[in-house]
């Protein structure tokens, strides 16, 4: 091959990467940099121009007892989340993969949270959780005879409450791939593990489960990404209240920046988020990977 | 050669354009935000678009630009990327936050006859207080409130209570409240006392019970705030004895929004919210309700709340003039009146109250009256530079309070003690 049509090859693979490339380096990188950058200034207010400060910014965010606070509400919600709805997506998908009665309702029923704009979706579970004549407390307070709840005034519930949203809103996400994982995995297997007189348990326990692993990896790293990303219904839920018992981190970002105008101390806590997600994206796929089996 | 020949070409029919159309119309650009629905924003352009047909070489377009945050969001970014709105409404307690980001600039220089200088005069001094800073008016009022208690008469009467009035102090409040809180026979509360929202802005209600008690909550220059003084502290006191101490109104955090459907539902038979929601009260109630005045400590007290018309920097001298004319006919008595007809916002300025329109409206409907008469008791809102944040701050405070996280006395003293950090340098 001469030289030249070496050349032209690659003139024509950056070319076919430049549409993409442009995209990733105007929405990511490039704002990326500019953040870690300014980060260092203090914030320009008025006449006053950013000034380079430094570390300083950082000590901030260190001695922040909110930062702190959110990080750990941050913790907890991954906590209460990931699992959960992982587990429910899998148990999920069992049901409606077996043969029943109106398979595609319950699939699509499941499937709709999903479906609908977080924010619509808070707006209705407002009112599920509203005291005294919102939906559970006439529920709880017919049946049970339970006095008003104040799920979401009270900073001991308000996160959970949040939690519970959110874990309705994802499992039927997460059910369709393993919806899907399920449909890929070999009848055969099963039958022969029924031969050798292996009971449901075992099935799930040593195939079903193993093979589903390669999509527990990829809903694993969404649902990490997720639980730092989806704070829209916390907008409407609690607005971060009560003294930001439910507030995370993201959230408190965008307080900081577009409430308080603080960008440059939005922009550090924003460095704090991406070496939080890189951290956690690199770890899941290092350690993790080692123990999925591709086929 | 041929191609600088084109360029000059070019620029000497674009600037040709340009001050052919500024001869012919001047454009504005306006923000506002909706706080109570639709029918504002409908009512907005209505009479926006009245006065473009009346003034053929004004061009104004009005933008919807979503809540209170939503609109100052928008118009500080707008304007840091060099396109700034001409005029916009915003929250009259950022004031200091727009000048601090040098947005905004002072009426004055526009209003140049006496006639214009007396204008200014015409409005409510309560709601020019977070309006005028340093000898200087930075907002027009517009669409401004005032928090007023609303009662329940079917639920007065139940409780043995006189159904045409409403308690006027602090303990009657309470002793009311007791009458009024009803238990089921297992002892759980069907029916509250009162309800004081405090989810999201409880600052905004509470200064109903500070300036009451005689606190103002920061200065005028709004760079220094009064969080920690002993009258601050007995008002959230009282506020967290009432679910704690007296067990009149409900535990925790209490929603805004829900407030009205509460009352409705008779959750609670007395509630304080906004004079916005008078409109929405008066066709929903399903029973006869009263609209009073916030009960007295050492006086009538509330705070003023809602939005201004700001004036952007960066404009030309005939958008400025047209700015100004806008906001001058927008409120005068007979827009003034409309648009309070339509909302339930206090009209700002007394000769609104004395048209036609207004007299009709609140003969059939007095409690209109109620917001007006408590004017001369409201004080400034809490208004300083940085003011989402230390508001914020005073915020996390009274729902640590008020959810017993804190002690009132030490969640104020951490609350004035980091807005004395942040407001150290204004000073």
């Amino acid at each position: 091959m001469s030289r030249m049509s070496i050349k032209r090859e690659w003139v024509h693979g950056w070319l076919l990467l430049l549409p993409a490339m442009v995209f990733l380096f105007a929405f990511t990188h490039i704002p990326a940099v500019t953040t870690l950058i300014n980060s260092f200034f203090s914030t320009p207010r008025g006449r006053r121009s950013a000034e380079f400060i430094g570390l300083e910014n950082y000590q901030e965010m260190l001695t922040d007892d909110v930062f702190w606070k959110v990080l750990w509400n941050n913790l907890w919600y991954a906590i209460g989340t990931i699992p959960l709805s992982i587990a429910l997506a899998i148990a999920m998908a069992l049901w409606v993969n077996d043969k029943l009665a109106g398979r595609s309702f319950v699939r699509m029923a499941y499937f709709t949270p999903t479906v609908l704009p977080l924010i619509a979706v808070a707006n209705i579970w407002m009112f599920f959780y509203t005291p005294s004549f919102g939906l559970f407390d006439q529920i709880t307070g017919f049946l049970f005879g339970w006095p008003a709840s104040n799920y979401l005034g009270n900073p001991e519930t308000a996160l959970n409450a949040i939690i519970v949203v959110t874990v309705w809103k994802e499992a039927g996400f997460f059910m369709i791939f393993y919806l899907a994982a399920l449909q890929a995995i070999p009848v055969s297997l099963k039958e022969a593990a029924q031969i050798e007189g292996a009971g449901r348990w075992t099935v799930f326990w040593r195939i079903t489960f193993p093979l589903l692993m390669p999509t527990t990896l990829f809903v694993g790293v969404n649902a990490v990404i997720n639980s730092f990303r989806l704070v829209d219904h916390i907008f409407i839920l609690t607005d971060g209240g009560p003294d930001n018992a439910s507030a995370l981190l993201l959230f408190y970002i965008y307080e900081v920046a577009f409430r308080f105008w603080e960008t440059a101390y939005a922009a550090t806590l924003t460095v704090a988020l991406l070496v939080l997600l890189s951290l956690l994206a690199i770890g899941q796929f290092f350690f993790f990977d080692r123990k999925v089996h591709y086929k | 050669m041929l191609k600088s020949t084109f360029l000059k070409a070019v620029a000497v029919t674009a600037l040709s354009v340009s001050t052919w159309a500024s001869a012919q119309a001047v454009d504005l650009q306006f923000y506002f935000p909706v706080a109570v629905g639709g029918k504002a924003a409908d009512t907005i352009q209505e009479l926006t678009a009245e006065y473009v047909a009346q003034n053929p070489d004004v061009n104004i377009d009005a933008v919807y630009a979503g809540s209170y945050q939503d609109t100052v969001a928008k118009a500080i970014t707008a304007a840091r990327g060099g396109n700034p709105p001409q005029l916009s409404v915003i929250l009259s307690v950022d004031m200091f936050t727009l000048i601090d980001e040098d947005l905004i600039m002072p009426f004055d220089d526009y209003l140049t006859s006496d006639e214009e200088k007396a204008w200014l005069d015409g409005f409510y001094p309560s709601f020019m207080a977070n309006s005028q800073t340093g000898g200087k008016t930075y907002g027009i009022p517009f669409q401004r409130s005032t928090p007023v208690l609303y009662w329940n008469k079917e639920a007065f009467k139940e409780a043995g209570l006189d159904p045409e009035v409403a308690p006027a102090t602090w303990e009657e409040m309470v002793e009311f409240g007791k009458k009024l809180t009803k238990k089921d026979d297992s002892g759980n509360v069907t029916q509250w006392g009162v309800r004081i929202p405090s989810s999201g802005f409880p600052y905004w209600l509470f200064q109903g019970l500070a300036i009451a008690n005689g606190a103002e909550l920061a200065n005028a220059k709004g760079n220094k705030t009064n969080f920690d003084a002993p009258n601050v502290i007995e008002a959230a006191q009282y506020l967290v004895d009432l679910s704690t101490k007296h067990e009149v109104m409900a535990p925790g955090i209490i929603e805004w929004g829900a407030t009205p459907k509460a009352f409705f539902e008779g959750e609670s038979a007395m509630i304080w919210t906004s004079t916005g929601n008078l409109t929405n009260v008066r066709d929903n109630a399903p029973f006869d309700f009263g609209v009073a005045m916030l009960p007295a400590k050492e006086t009538r007290g509330a705070p003023t709340g809602g939005g201004n018309f700001y004036l952007f920097k960066g404009v030309s001298d005939e958008q400025a003039e047209a700015a100004v004319d806008f906001v001058q006919w927008i409120t005068a008595p007979e827009q003034s009146a409309k648009w309070t007809i339509a909302t339930g916002y206090v009209a700002p300025r007394a000769e609104t109250w004395e048209t036609e329109e207004m007299k009709a409206y609140t003969a059939d409907f007095a409690p209109a009256l109620v917001a007006r008469d408590q004017l001369e008791f409201a004080k400034a809102e809490l208004s300083t530079y940085q003011n989402q944040r230390v508001t914020g701050i005073f915020n996390d405070a009274l729902a640590a309070a008020i959810t017993g996280q804190k002690d009132v006395a030490t969640a104020l003293q951490e609350a004035q003690a980091q807005a004395d950090e942040i407001l150290a340098e204004y000073r």
